[in-house]
């Protein structure tokens, strides 16, 4: 490494090459155009069958986690819904995987692939449960870990879900790289990965969905033994989109082809991601639209060449909830149903109430995660924090609040009911994203039919819209 | 400045990019502050606070910045009450 030019530029440009040598897949094998490549293929040949997945993740502490029924929240939805509605609200409780969510799933093929092809280490980019999940793994397998965190703002100043995010790494013996805010951490992290030939344990690579895949067997196998039926909708937190990949994934690889897949993110519209400033007047630090929607509209944004997870692909339903409305099903969870859990985790939670009132009672809708909670990690911690940076906190209508300035906790569960994302919108930005990169005047039958399978439309649906498209790129 | 002793846990921090050296595209706010790295490690020569320092952190690799704190500690907490949330699920309506 020595007498390499470490700029931003020089090292950026040598993205390609790091990133082969940190992964082992060499994606230029799968790559047929410049936006099209082949998916099926590239996630088959991991080399894992669903068997060595449960395998592998029995012997770290991951998988086989309790599917509750929330008895009391379900009569609770029943009671303001109309009559005959209000689904079952089932609870898949995540929280019991090593390292307190189901990020594990994600952590653990890549820290065995990891061991098995003989680096003597791992790194991670994320601020989120994640770099917790690659620690533990990492500590399990005898692997080294480094956690690359967006931590702080110029001020030094961090949110105490983050702090809390960063210790919990360091409890497990990783060396944690704490920075300011900046898309930048991508540069650091090819830098370290330069430094160190460690893995790279990207979050978007075939090993990180495959592994969630057993989430969404395990809900299909435990939803027909408890119910006699296969689990109506699914909803599940959207961020960078593998959960909601790997998930679907697993449901169908379990013959539940007819159930919904229903994407929730927090609606943090107007706060830009890359500022600064607005870096602390955020209470979600992942699971919202800053990240959902543009990795939605185009996954091939991130840290490897082509992602693994492709929301769209799968995606049925798309909702929004707000800050205040997670807060108070978090604080809901706990008084009603005994479960103190994170906040971020009842994302999909909170979605699921607006569902389960529109759903027969006959009918089932699973929650597919949880995180654990602690100190910052808390939905008290967040909002008096939010409070002393200037936000305003109050009980009211979730629909007045405004991201950034306040947060609005309902005061009536019949207050909590979302909002739907028009999906065909967000799979033209999806396509206009696509001509950017590709112009449509060059797409042949192979990019056509890969547009159409990432966004679970047909052929024509994608011709029909080429037009419109050429128009507004030129 | 009173030195600190060799293996004492302490982090330190580095300038990763300059203003000047960061990504193109950055929000105004974002562009006008260096990019700065913070980690922590144990300290491997005695050295004063502010000055220059080597550490080595819990997985071996030796890095250096400057050093800025003795002991580095995490003290979050569930933060002030927020009186708010106390009611919810214990109205009789929900």
């Amino acid at each position: 490494m020595n007498g390499r030019d470490m700029s931003y530029q020089a090292v950026m440009s040598r993205k390609n090459e790091i990133m082969k040598a940190s992964l082992g897949i060499d994606y230029d094998d799968y790559i047929q155009s410049p936006i099209a490549f082949d998916y099926e293929r590239m996630m088959a040949e991991t080399g894992y069958t669903h068997d060595d997945v449960i395998r592998i993740q029995h012997e770290t502490k991951v998988g086989n986690t309790p599917l509750f029924e929330l008895r009391n929240l379900t009569e609770a939805v029943r009671r303001s819904s109309p009559p005959g509605k209000g689904a079952r609200i089932l609870l898949k409780d995540e929280a019991a995987n090593a390292s307190g969510s189901f990020k594990a799933r994600r952590a653990s093929i890549s820290a065995y692939e990891a061991l098995v092809k003989g680096y003597p280490g791992m790194i991670a980019a994320t601020s989120g449960n994640y770099g917790a999940a690659v620690a533990s793994q990492a500590a399990q397998r005898g692997l080294k870990a480094i956690i690359i965190q967006e931590v702080f703002d110029s001020r030094g100043i961090g949110q105490p879900e983050i702090i809390e995010k960063g210790r919990k790494c360091e409890a497990y013996g990783a060396e944690v790289l704490k920075l300011s805010v900046g898309p930048e951490l991508f540069y650091l992290l090819l830098r370290t990965l330069e430094e160190t030939g460690f893995f790279n344990a990207s979050l978007y690579t075939p090993f990180g969905v495959r592994g969630v895949e057993s989430l969404g067997l395990e809900i299909a196998n435990q939803v027909r033994a408890a119910y006699g039926r296969e689990p109506d909708a699914v909803v599940i937190t959207h961020a960078g989109g593998g959960n909601l990949t790997g998930t679907a994934r697993g449901l169908l690889a379990a013959g539940c082809e007819q159930t919904r897949i229903v994407a929730c993110s927090v609606d943090l519209s107007g706060l830009h991601m890359a500022s600064d400033h607005d870096f602390n007047r955020k209470s979600f630090t992942t699971g919202h639209t800053g990240f959902g929607v543009p990795f939605a509209t185009w996954p091939d944004r991130v840290d490897v060449p082509r992602n693994a997870a492709r929301s769209l692909r799968y995606m049925d339903e798309y909702q929004l909830v707000t800050q205040g409305e997670v807060f108070y099903v978090t604080e809901l969870l706990t008084k009603i149903e005994g479960l103190e859990r994170g906040p971020a985790g009842n994302t999909s939670l909170t979605a699921a109430i607006t569902l389960a009132r529109q759903m027969d009672q006959e009918q089932v809708v699973v929650v597919q995660e949880t995180e654990y909670t602690g100190a910052g990690k808390h939905h008290n911690s967040q909002l008096s924090f939010a409070r002393k940076n200037g936000i305003e906190v109050r009980r009211g209508d979730p629909g007045d609040s405004v991201p950034g300035e306040s947060i609005v906790i309902p005061e009536r569960l019949e207050q909590v009911r979302g909002k739907v994302q028009d999906l065909d919108r967000l799979r033209i930005s999806y396509l206009n994203n696509a001509a950017r990169i590709h112009p449509p005047d060059r797409w042949g039958e192979v990019d056509i039919s890969f547009l159409a399978a990432d966004l679970k439309v047909n052929t024509d649906w994608v011709r029909q819209r080429i037009g419109s498209l050429s128009q507004n790129d030129a | 400045m009173a030195k600190i002793t060799a293996g004492t846990w302490v982090e330190i921090e580095q300038i990763i990019l300059t203003p000047e050296q960061r990504a193109p595209t950055l929000p105004e706010d974002t562009k006008k502050v260096p990019y700065v790295l913070k980690v922590s490690g144990f300290l491997l020569a005695e050295a004063e606070l502010g000055a220059p320092a080597r550490v080595r952190t819990l997985i071996g690799r030796e890095l250096e910045g400057k050093l800025k704190t003795v002991n580095p500690s995490y003290e979050h907490t569930f933060g002030q009450v927020v009186p708010e949330l106390l009611t919810i699920g214990l109205e009789e309506d929900l």
